[in-house]
């Protein structure tokens, strides 16, 4: 049974060369797929935008870029943000555009400064529902310590938008505590996340009424620069890489790792942390909660031996009570992560094609 | 929905599946090489989500078989709905993970993308709902599955007939679990040692129409539950029956199938459906009586019937081995077209569509089974 005959050897071959060309962009069309955060949207980056735009912050493939500017290292990100609806339980889609781009700093190790505001506004948005949302904007920027310091803003004809849209663009300081790298992950270290995972996907799929199904589920939106304030004191260069565990979840997160250091990962399904209610809901929905969005959650792989202080600074942290060891980085098979479920047995947690889409059977 | 999941946790205990897996190993031959077959795509599921198969001894292969209901819809039936979805005023409602098969020109969702109104529901009721709060459009819904949502489908159509709603109307795909077995058991070649019996479908139908399974065919079958222990319990009691050389159809899922399926059930299918004279499946080609259309008293809620359909049949490429792949007779890599012509970003046959098929798993996997061959 050990041996691998001499064709199978030869189709592996082929298909694994297959795999590590650079994709390519040629689909007809854009498909939601190409905004869900798997395979679709990595196609679209590496096989249109990347080779358009190349330069060397943008190959990192970094939530952020990093710019020298006169000796200063300037963190650079921009979001937008379409959700639907644009009030949820636990948050609105103000909270998200500032700390979602907060965030793509702060995991990039760069303290938070400044951010601008793009608002695309649907004619007919009553006023109530703009002033509300620009409040949450002042709120959570203040929370996170940032400054509004531009803005514009554009009206669309009715139906054109959906009540709105904002893109927030984020300027912070990389802190010299920090050495992240997405490729410098080395086998051995720990694989953490700072808290229950799968709420803010689950809380907006419920928000939208598809579903008649009513839990108490709410966003995690926060900002995570206070965590990696205390996550940078404590393991110091320990700390190998940080992600902001946003669209795809925890699992995609953990494949795009797993891809530029070339290693591979092992996570136990038992450890990962998620709330009942986000259990329950995915249960009945079908969909696995590690490729849930998450807005307050990042991944963190840490060195052995900073381990213990860097989970430890993690759950003193604003919302890292629930943090937990999720698993390890290993060196076989690289580029890919594995799964030991719950139940005992290992399986591969690939990367998805579009959004998880409820099956039938 | 607080609290833990209770009477599900209990299905997924592992110490109980580690006792399950040891058993097996006690069970097994050394020197035999078993093929069992799942039959239904949820098993499939549950044996990729949880790892069972990780569990099992090297010489007990699992084959995945032909009960995934949205893989076996083949490119013209795609075809023909995107055409419907296409026409002007139609909300076309369909299972989410239908959305993404692929038809001779395109999918679902890049139908969506183009500009048709292709909506994503969880039952035959929400489309329904659709259409009552849409009565000035079209709402036709793209009903799949095997005699597990063929009921769901049929009370619905009744009810939509009882309350009139005159803009509701089914594109039927329902497709019937016994002919495409029987296909696979005719089959000369066929080398399979046993069936993992599918429980959705047989809380309907009941364990009686799988009879002829060890009696014309000689091959043992356990109707199974699908929750990790299940299945490894039905593996279990597979095994104890090739190894006392009995062969007979057996319940593990006792909890929830009854014998004698669902009366009520069949009875309204039985109302609201006719058999199709034959069907297309992909990858196996056509087999005669193995799919559902609307009886003549529905064919008002015929989308078929009110919509112009193409109804042109796209020939699977003939380089396509899904069928030997399915009977266990050659392995994905083994197939002409595997990893060139056919991939999971192209596929062609039943086995690449679903990311839980044996060719799509391969070709995702392979290294990883590789990786754990050599260790």
């Amino acid at each position: 049974m050990s041996t691998v005959s001499e064709r199978e050897r030869k189709v592996l071959d082929m298909i694994e060369t297959a795999r590590s060309k650079r994709a390519r962009f040629r689909d007809p069309r854009v498909t939601m797929a190409h905004g869900a955060g798997g395979k679709a949207t990595q196609t679209l980056i590496e096989g249109l935008l990347a080779p358009a735009f190349a330069s060397p912050a943008l190959d990192v493939m970094g939530d952020a870029g990093l710019v020298d500017v006169a000796g200063a290292e300037l963190a650079l990100t921009t979001d937008s943000f379409v959700v639907k609806p644009i009030r949820f339980p636990g948050g609105s889609i103000g909270e998200l555009a500032v700390n979602g781009t907060v965030n793509d700093l702060a995991v990039s190790g760069a303290r938070p400064l400044a951010i601008t505001l793009a608002m695309v506004l649907e004619e007919g948005l009553p006023s109530e529902d703009l002033r509300a949302e620009v409040e949450a904007i002042a709120a959570a920027a203040r929370e996170a310590g940032v400054e509004v310091v531009a803005g514009d803003t554009k009206v669309v004809e009715r139906g054109h938008a959906d009540a709105m849209y904002l893109t927030t663009t984020g300027l912070g300081l990389r802190d010299p505590r920090a050495a992240l790298s997405p490729a410098g992950l080395r086998p051995g270290d720990h694989l953490m996340v700072s808290g229950p995972v799968g709420a803010h996907g689950m809380a907006i799929m419920l928000a939208r009424g598809e579903f008649e199904l009513d839990a108490a589920i709410e966003s995690d939106t926060r900002s995570l620069w206070p965590m990696v304030d205390a996550v940078l004191d404590a393991a110091g260069d320990g700390l190998r890489c940080l992600r902001d565990a946003t669209r795809g979840g925890v699992a995609s997160v953990l494949n795009e790792l797993a891809r530029a250091s070339g290693v591979a990962m092992l996570v136990r399904e038992a450890a990962v942390p998620v709330a009942p209610a986000v259990r329950g809901a995915a249960e009945i929905l079908g969909i696995d909660p590690l490729y849930v969005a998450n807005e307050g959650v990042l991944v963190a792989a840490v060195a052995p031996e900073s381990a213990e202080a860097a989970l430890a600074a993690m759950r003193g942290a604003p919302g890292g009570e629930g943090a937990a060891e999720i698993g390890a980085v290993r060196t076989e098979p690289p580029g890919m992560v594995l799964v030991e479920t719950a139940f005992g047995g290992k399986r591969v947690m690939d990367q998805l094609v579009g959004d998880p889409l409820p099956r039938i059977c | 929905m607080d609290g833990g999941m209770r009477f599900v946790e209990e299905f997924r205990d592992p110490a109980l599946g580690r006792a399950l897996a040891g058993e097996i190993l006690g069970a097994v031959e050394p020197g035999r090489h078993y093929k069992l077959m799942e039959v239904c795509g949820g098993h499939t599921h549950s044996i990729y989500k949880y790892g069972v198969d990780d569990l099992l001894p090297q010489n007990v292969e699992l084959v995945h078989g032909p009960g995934c209901p949205v893989c076996v819809i083949p490119m013209g039936r795609v075809d023909d709905g995107i055409a419907i979805a296409r026409e002007p005023g139609v909300i076309f409602a369909c299972f989410g993970d239908m959305m993404r098969v692929p038809g001779s020109e395109a999918t679902l969702l890049e139908a969506k993308a183009e500009g048709a109104d292709v909506r994503m529901v969880y039952s035959p009721l929400d489309a329904l709902r659709i259409a009552r709060e849409n009565p000035d459009r079209e709402v036709v819904f793209f009903a799949i599955g095997f005699e597990t949502t063929a009921p769901s489908t049929a009370l619905t159509l009744k009810r939509a007939k009882a309350e009139g709603v005159p803009n509701f109307t089914v594109m039927c795909n329902h497709v019937l679990i016994v002919p495409p077995l029987r296909a696979l058991l005719e089959s000369p070649d066929l080398r399979l040692d046993g069936f993992v019996g599918p429980g959705h479908v047989s809380t309907v139908v009941g364990a009686r129409p799988f009879h002829f399974i060890p009696a014309d065919y000689g091959k043992p079958v356990v109707i199974a539950g699908f929750e990790p222990l299940d299945i490894l319990h039905a593996i279990r009691m597979l095994l104890a029956q090739l190894a006392e050389g009995r062969c007979e159809v057996e319940n593990q899922y006792t909890r929830v199938v009854p014998w004698e399926g669902n009366v009520r059930a069949l009875e309204v299918m039985a109302e609201v459906f006719a058999l199709r004279p034959h069907f297309e499946w992909r990858g196996l080609g056509f087999i005669s009586q193995s799919a559902l259309r609307l009886s003549d008293a529905y064919a008002e809620l015929d989308a078929e019937e009110r919509f112009p359909v193409p109804g042109v049949r796209v020939a699977d490429p003939k380089a396509c081995q899904c069928g030997e792949v399915l009977k266990g007779v050659i392995k994905p890599f083994e197939c002409k077209v595997f990893g060139t012509a056919c991939t999971p970003e192209r596929p062609i046959g039943t086995c690449m569509v679903s990311s839980e098929g044996a060719c799509a798993a391969y070709y995702n996997y392979g290294r990883f089974a590789r990786e754990r061959e050599v260790v």
